[in-house]
């Protein structure tokens, strides 16, 4: 069994709303020290393998074709045995 | 003439749809589940608003991979006519039968009012009825309609004329006040407002209306004019 974290954030250059609305609310409250902020997803994943390098490429596939979308968003991921 | 209303899990504009095709040129229309796999009994393929599987990941993303999409990709191959409108917009672009992606709105808020568009391109099967530059009023209902390209795929769109329809006043944050663009042969186009929902006074325009009627000329161009019901 191999777990792959996968986090997807928006691209640097693209302007994330999301991100800013909460950066403003933080500032509203009082945390006028955070500069900047984006919000991105984390999925958990449980792959049924135990081969690294071909979870790597399942995973990429996954990201590629599904998780990310790939016009505004990156991906990176991390794995563990 | 054959019209289809595709129909996701989470549809919500498929029922004005049908009613719209009924109501403006009378033509036959079918609602077509997600699963289905043969679309070539139909003309015209509308893509309707909604949030399909609950827009869960990213609006689209999910139904991009229903199995009727294969056949909306086949369809839009073949020079068929394919309309997604709002939540039909997000799921051509996720297929890639049109380019760009639509984020979150910049205002963070679900937008749902009347908004000004100009017809930048009349001259797409869908928009014949039109005058160029023509300014028309169709409702817009999306949290998601900022519509975003790279500056490559923006020079592309302009000069290939693919951006259809600008916003007056831009209600979300897209990329040079875009509305609506089409692909490249112009038989997919792609928008966020509404016309399904402004085809009678009563609904406060009747704008929309031209669309629909815009899709029947073209189709008669190359088709039996004989069939008319």
């Amino acid at each position: 069994m191999i777990k792959a974290t996968v986090y997807v954030t928006i691209k640097k250059g693209v302007l994330d709303p999301q991100g800013v609305a909460v950066q403003g609310a933080l500032h509203s409250i009082g945390f006028q020290e955070v500069e900047s902020l984006r919000i991105g997803k984390y999925i958990e994943i449980n792959l049924d393998m135990d081969d690294r390098a071909a979870a790597e490429v399942q995973l990429k596939a996954m990201c590629e074709k599904l998780l990310a979308n790939t016009v505004v968003e990156d991906y990176r991921y991390e794995l563990e045995a | 003439m054959k019209f289809a209303v595709l129909v996701f899990p989470g549809s919500n504009c498929d029922i004005d749809c049908y009613k719209a095709v009924e109501d403006t040129v009378g033509e036959s229309v079918d609602y077509v589940w997600h699963t289905a796999t043969d679309l070539s009994a139909y003309d015209c393929i509308i893509v309707p608003g909604g949030f399909s599987y609950g827009d869960y990941l990213r609006c689209g993303a999910i139904s991009r991979f229903a199995p009727v999409m294969a056949e909306v990709a086949k369809a839009a191959e073949q020079g068929k006519f394919i309309l997604g409108i709002c939540n039909g917009f997000q799921i051509l672009t996720e297929a890639n039968l049109l380019p760009g992606a639509l984020r979150r709105n910049m205002s963070m808020k679900f937008r749902c009012h009347d908004t000004k568009l100009t017809v930048v391109n009349n001259e797409t099967p869908f928009t014949r009825e039109y005058r160029k530059n023509e300014e028309i009023i169709i409702p817009i209902a999306h949290g998601e309609g900022n519509y975003y390209c790279d500056e490559e795929t923006l020079e592309k769109l302009k000069a290939n004329h693919q951006i259809v329809f600008t916003y007056g006043d831009n209600p979300n944050g897209s990329i040079e006040d875009i509305a609506g663009i089409c692909n490249e042969k112009g038989n997919v186009i792609g928008m966020m407002p509404h016309p399904e929902r402004a085809v009678d006074t009563l609904l406060g325009s009747e704008d929309g209306k031209r669309m629909f009627t815009s899709i029947l000329k073209s189709w008669r161009d190359t088709h039996d004019t004989a069939s008319v019901r």
